[in-house]
Order: C-alpha cells, then sequence, then structure tokens
C-alpha cells in the first residue's frame, strides 16, 4: 500500500510533480476514498430501494460499487490496461469473499442450532430411538417434558458400516495399486484398472447404493430363496458397507498409487542389490517409506463414506433402536438418521423435538468427519518421511 | 505368505534360502493382480447387475408381461423429465460455482499472499468434507427461508424469461435453491481441481510475460489460461459429474413434482437421485425396477460426462499440466 515515491500525499502535487516511475499512478489512497464512497453510496440506494436498512442488500451493493468505481477510477487516472488488471484483482478477491459465505454459513446454522440441544441432553450421545413416539415428541412441545430420544443407534451402525467397508476396500484398493505401481509393466491391463478405477470415482454414490442392493438381492433371490422374509434379508448393514467400498476403493487406490509412486526408485534399488525379494522389498522398504501417505488417504477415505447418505439410504434399511449385528436386521447411520429425522419427523404435527435431534446428529457428524480430516493431516505432516518428492 | 519364507530356509544353503523367497513373490504377485481383477470385476457387475434388475422396467412388455412400468406408459415418459430436471440442476450449479471456483483457484495460485493461500487452501478442502447431508440440511432450512424474497424479485423484474415465470415459491424449496446448494457443494472440487493446474504453469512463461510489462491479469491470460484450458474444462466436467449424481442436497431441499422450465416455483420437477432417494426405500417389484433402470440412466449419463473429461485431459497431456 505504501508508494515508493518519496511520500506525496496530494495527488494533484503528484501528478504535477511527473516522477518518472510513479507518473501516471493513482495515488495509495484511492481504494480508501472509492471503499467510503461505495459504502454512502450503498448505504444511499439500499435505504432508498427497500425502504430501510438490509445488511445483505448494503454488502453485495457495496461491492458492486467498489469494484465498479475502482475501474473507472484507474480507467481515468492511469490506463485501461491498468483498469482491467485492477477490476480482475478485485473480481478475484470478491469470489474468495463470496466461496466464504455458504462454508461460514453452514457451520453458524449447525453450530448454532445442534450445540444448545447437544448440551442441554448430553444423553442424545448414548440413548436410542427406542420408546421415542409421536406423543412423546408431542409431550415435549406442548407441556415442556424433557426431549427424548438420541442417535447411539446412528453412532453405533455408522461405525459398523464404515469399518467393515474399510476393510473390504483398503485390502483390494492397497493390493491393486501395489499391482499398479510394481508389477504392471504399463501393458493394457494395468491401463484398463486405471481407466476403470477414474470411472469409478465418477459412480454417483447412489448408483453404488442401488448397484449393492442388487448384487445382494440376486445373491439371496439365487442361492436362499425368493419369499418376502428372504427379501427383507437383502436390506442389512453389509449391504450398504459393500456399496460405501464401490465408493471408497477407488479413493483408496487412486491416493495409494500416488504415495507408492514417490517412493524413490533408489530405495527399491538399494534393496534389491542386497539381494533381497521383491515382495520383501516391497512389504519391508516401499510400504514403510509410504506409509504415512496411505494411512491419511485411507483416513480420508474415512472420512468421505462416513458422510455418505443415500447409498445407506437404499441398503441398510432404518431402525429405531441399536444393531450390532451387520449381517441381519436393519441399520441406521447417522447420516441417514439426519436425513430421516428431517423429512418424516417422529410426531408429523410437532415436528420440532425431531429437527432438534437431526441438527444435534449433524453437528456430530460433522465433528466426526473434521476430526477424521484432521487425523489424516497431522498423520500426513508427521510421520512423512523426510524425502517425499516435493 | 510369510509361512512360505519361514519355512524354506531350515533346508540348505544361502544360495537355496534366497531361492525360497520365490514362492513369496509369486503369491504376492497374484495377490497383487487379483485386486486388480476384482475391481475390473466390481464395475462389471455394478452395469450388469444394474442391467438385468431394470430390465423388466425397460421392457415391460417382454420381461415382466406387463403392459406398461407402474408410474408412466413408457420408460421413456417417466424417466426423460427426471433426466431433465437432473440437468438443469446440474447447469444451474456448474453456472454459478465455476467463475466463482475458477477465481479462488486463481486467488490461490497467484493473487493471494502465501501466508494466506495455505489457509484457504485447508477451507476450501473442509468445504469438500462437509457431508452432503449437512448441506441440504442447510439448505432446507436455512438457505430456501432466505431465497424466497430473491424469487420475489426475480418474478417481478424478469418473469418474462421462462425459467423466472410461474408463482413464486414461499418456501423457497425450487429447483433454483437445490442448484444453489449444488454449486457450493461442486464449489471445492472444482477450485482444488484448477489450484493444482494453475500451480503447475511453468514459472519461466509467467516471469517472461511479466518480462515484457505485462499486467498481472494479461499474464494470466497470456501464460495461465492457455495453459490450463483443458484442465479447468475437465474439471468442471468432473464437477458437474459429481452435480448429477449428487443425491442428499436435492432430495431434502427440493419439493419435487412435473418437469416445468420454471425454477422458482415449489412442486415442480424432481432429479434422479433424489427420485430414487425418496421412493426406492419403500419401493418393491416393478417400482423397484424403474427406480433401478433410472439410477441406470444416471449412471450413463454420469460415466459419459466423466469419460469426455478424462478424453480432454489425455488429448491435452502433452502440452499442458492437465495430467
Amino acid at each position: 500500500m505504501k508508494t515508493t515515491d518519496t511520500a506525496a500525499p496530494d495527488p494533484r502535487t503528484q501528478v504535477k510533480k511527473k516522477n518518472a516511475l510513479t507518473a501516471g499512478q493513482k495515488p495509495a489512497w484511492t481504494w480508501i476514498a472509492v471503499l467510503v464512497g461505495a459504502l454512502v453510496l450503498a448505504g444511499v440506494v439500499t435505504a432508498v430501494l427497500s425502504g430501510g436498512f438490509n445488511w445483505p442488500g448494503f454488502v453485495i451493493l457495496t461491492g458492486v460499487f467498489y469494484v465498479i468505481a475502482m475501474y473507472i477510477v484507474t480507467l481515468v487516472v492511469e490506463n485501461r490496461r491498468r483498469a482491467t488488471d485492477g477490476l480482475w484483482k478485485n473480481l478475484v478477491w470478491g469470489a474468495f469473499l463470496v466461496a466464504l459465505l455458504p462454508l461460514i454459513s453452514v457451520i453458524w446454522t449447525v453450530v448454532g442450532q445442534g450445540l444448545p440441544t447437544l448440551l442441554a441432553n448430553p444423553n442424545m450421545l448414548w440413548v436410542d430411538m427406542g420408546g421415542v413416539t409421536g406423543a412423546s415428541d408431542q409431550a415435549t412441545v406442548n407441556e415442556g417434558a424433557p426431549l427424548m430420544g438420541g442417535f447411539l443407534h446412528g453412532l453405533i451402525g455408522s461405525v459398523a458400516i464404515t469399518a467393515i467397508a474399510t476393510l473390504i476396500s483398503v485390502p483390494i484398493g492397497l493390493m491393486a495399486s501395489i499391482y499398479l505401481v510394481e508389477y504392471s509393466r504399463g501393458g493394457w491391463f494395468s491401463k484398463a484398472i486405471t481407466f476403470f478405477v477414474d470411472v469409478m470415482t465418477g459412480i454417483p454414490s447412489i448408483v453404488a447404493g442401488l448397484f449393492a442392493f442388487a448384487a445382494v438381492q440376486l445373491f439371496i433371490t439365487t442361492f436362499i430363496g425368493e419369499g418376502p422374509a428372504q427379501l427383507q434379508m437383502v436390506k442389512m448393514g453389509l449391504t450398504a458397507a459393500i456399496a460405501l467400498s464401490v465408493l471408497m476403493i477407488p479413493v483408496v487406490v487412486r491416493s495409494t498409487e500416488e504415495m507408492l509412486r514417490v517412493v524413490p526408485n533408489e530405495l527399491r534399488e538399494a534393496s534389491y542389490a542386497l539381494g533381497v525379494r521383491k515382495w520383501r522389498t516391497i512389504l519391508k522398504v516401499v510400504l514403510p517409506t509410504a506409509m504415512s501417505g496411505i494411512a491419511s488417504g485411507v483416513t480420508l477415505a474415512i472420512a468421505r463414506v462416513t458422510g455418505e447418505t443415500a447409498p445407506i439410504l437404499v441398503t441398510a434399511g432404518f431402525a429405531a433402536t441399536v444393531n450390532w449385528n451387520v449381517f441381519s436386521g436393519w441399520m441406521t447411520a447417522l447420516p441417514v438418521y439426519i436425513y430421516r429425522q428431517l423429512v418424516n419427523p417422529t410426531a408429523p404435527a410437532a415436528a420440532e423435538p425431531s429437527a432438534l435431534r437431526a441438527w444435534a446428529a449433524a453437528l456430530v457428524l460433522i465433528i466426526i468427519v473434521m476430526v477424521l480430516n484432521l487425523i489424516a493431516r497431522i498423520i500426513a505432516q508427521a510421520f512423512a518421511p523426510k524425502k517425499t518428492g516435493r | 505368505m510369510t509361512q512360505t519364507a519361514s519355512a524354506e530356509p531350515k533346508k540348505g544353503s544361502a544360495l537355496k534360502r534366497s531361492r525360497g523367497g520365490a514362492a513369496g513373490d509369486k503369491v504376492f504377485s497374484n495377490t497383487a493382480l487379483a485386486a486388480g481383477v476384482i475391481i475390473l470385476l466390481v464395475l462389471a457387475f455394478v452395469a450388469i447387475f444394474l442391467v438385468t434388475e431394470s430390465l423388466p422396467a425397460l421392457w415391460p412388455q417382454v420381461f415382466s408381461n406387463q403392459d406398461s412400468i407402474a408410474s408412466a406408459d413408457t420408460f421413456g415418459q417417466y424417466v426423460l423429465p427426471l433426466m431433465g430436471g437432473t440437468v438443469l440442476a446440474s447447469i444451474i450449479a456448474l453456472i454459478l460455482a465455476t467463475p466463482v471456483a475458477v477465481g479462488i483457484a486463481l486467488y490461490i495460485s497467484h493473487y493471494a499472499p502465501r501466508k494466506i493461500a495455505t489457509p484457504v487452501g485447508y477451507v476450501i478442502d473442509l468445504l469438500a468434507a462437509i457431508p452432503s447431508v449437512v448441506y441440504g440440511a442447510w439448505g432446507m432450512t436455512f438457505l430456501a427461508a432466505s431465497m424466497v424474497p430473491i424469487y420475489g424479485w426475480l418474478h417481478n423484474n424478469l418473469g418474462f424469461i421462462p425459467f423466472f415465470a410461474g408463482d413464486p415459491s414461499t418456501t423457497g424449496r425450487t429447483l433454483l435453491t437445490s442448484g444453489v446448494v449444488l454449486a457450493v457443494m461442486i464449489l471445492p472440487i472444482i477450485t482444488s481441481l484448477c489450484r493444482e493446474i494453475f500451480i503447475q504453469t511453468p514459472k519461466l512463461h509467467e516471469e517472461a510475460a511479466l518480462a515484457l510489462g505485462a499486467t498481472r491479469w494479461e499474464m494470466i491470460r497470456m501464460t495461465v489460461f492457455p495453459f490450463a484450458r483443458a484442465g479447468i474444462i475437465s474439471s468442471v466436467m468432473l464437477g458437474l459429474g459429481r452435480a448429477l449424481g449428487e443425491t442428499m442436497a436435492v432430495t431434502l431441499v427440493l419439493s419435487p413434482g412435473v418437469f416445468s422450465l420454471s425454477l422458482i416455483t415449489s412442486g415442480r420437477n424432481a432429479t434422479i437421485p433424489s427420485e430414487i432417494a425418496l421412493n426406492f426405500p419403500e419401493a418393491f417389484g416393478m417400482r423397484q425396477s424403474e427406480l433401478i433402470a433410472a439410477g441406470l440412466m444416471l449412471f450413463i449419463i454420469t460415466l459419459v460426462v466423466n469419460m469426455i473429461a478424462r478424453w480432454i485431459v489425455s488429448r491435452h497431456k502433452e502440452f499442458s499440466g492437465a495430467n
């Protein structure tokens, strides 16, 4: 913001002096003047247009006026190229500020709605919806009875389903990326795997859910039977875990592959030179070197599938109570719980308690996902080998 | 695997011992290969199972002995309006998100001071980490309500455009609101992909442009954009793929109905994912096939979009940083 010129606060003298380096430049305080002008103008226009004062309109108009006025001022004082440059600079800053709005708004809404409920009813974390009926929610609204119910079953469902999905996808993803990096010689098969992993990354999450459902249904009707009881069996935790694996495998493969590729070849060659077998080289040299990256990639993948709603919604059914058994019975995951509480409140006439529970669950879900992301970052940074290629 | 290794060394010389790992090598490489095969099989199964389960809805006369499907005369009549709604919502999201995303990517790569750029990158990743159901809940309770006055304004001033015709919604639960939520959700994806590419612009090109007296914007237009063009397009396509398949945001926000160009009326339009999410849990028989078939259509659309994106990247691989 400081000019290199020998401080000439008055613009007119500055222009008159015609210092060869700063000639034709607008003085450093221009933006403050323009901002003040924009603020005043926006205030007046908002007041005239809406007949009062409203914050969003005021802020938006200020931004618009500021960008336009800066362009015109620069155009007049300097030249068109500088003006265009300044215009785009302001627009890029504007884009950044615009993107902050939804983030702040989302977090504000979730914390603002969820935290008071969670603090007032910490028992939500260790009770399920067993015994919570429309009548009890009605009582909460009409007579101020304490808020009943919680989302323990959702937490347990989420953990169980995600754990099974991780158990399925990490070995497959890890071995596939080892194949891609260490064994394939760039043939058609490895190209096909890379290509189809890319394709898998793009599978919509609900389609993954439909796939798992269709697959398990086909399996059960073929091998077990076609009765209604058998069809009921299709919806279980395992089906949801299969759906999540379809979403998780490509993420694991991509991140692991990237990490294996940055392991320096000198390490492998040194190991081979000592006469170590390839598979032992991979197990003892390559994997430990890349371990931090792999672990953080897997954690990120877990964080991603923990927040998935749609595939679990169509595969795991909906339960009101705790179910530890992944292999039979309906299960509820935390995101599905949030969705159900918002869309089908326990008491349709008194939706407020359901919404409160949903927001508290949303807060817990966000915290879980953020903590997982944080862990991934810490793993990546704290345990990174000294030489990662970057 | 380890057993074969530890069992072998008992007998004989050092030479033999080194040969003993050969079995381990075989087992290990075959396991790796098998994992690759499994991935291909899974994808093949996705396609096969979806097709098998949706056949009764695709050709009802042949596969299910019925004249028509459950909710319309032909499958086309059922799925085309849904496809229209899906594409419409995604395009709104793209139009809103792309300029902002490219702007933020430029901000991180070329405008922000280094001290700010890294935290901003984290914030964008944070935005990507928030679960979709939370975005949906936010859109449903907060955003929808605050969009209502905007819809009124759009209807009064721009009502002659078909998109803003019709009664403005009083709840705000419209396709446009869903589009805005989708835009917020795909913003971090496009941003992080674009940022990666912008950063890879050769420093020499940039410095050459600046040395010739270009302003920063001219430098960006002359060196960064030509270098990153394919990458920007493909990241936008990937964002589109994500928007097409996004379920929860739309399901929670939109109050669905028949297809219509009006974006500001409640009870109009629906998207394939939201249709599936709303109806699948209670569906059985023909209805279930119908929804799976709709999912198959969605799969095909996103597949095509993603393939185009990859194709653009691979075509420009040699002379850009898009790979």
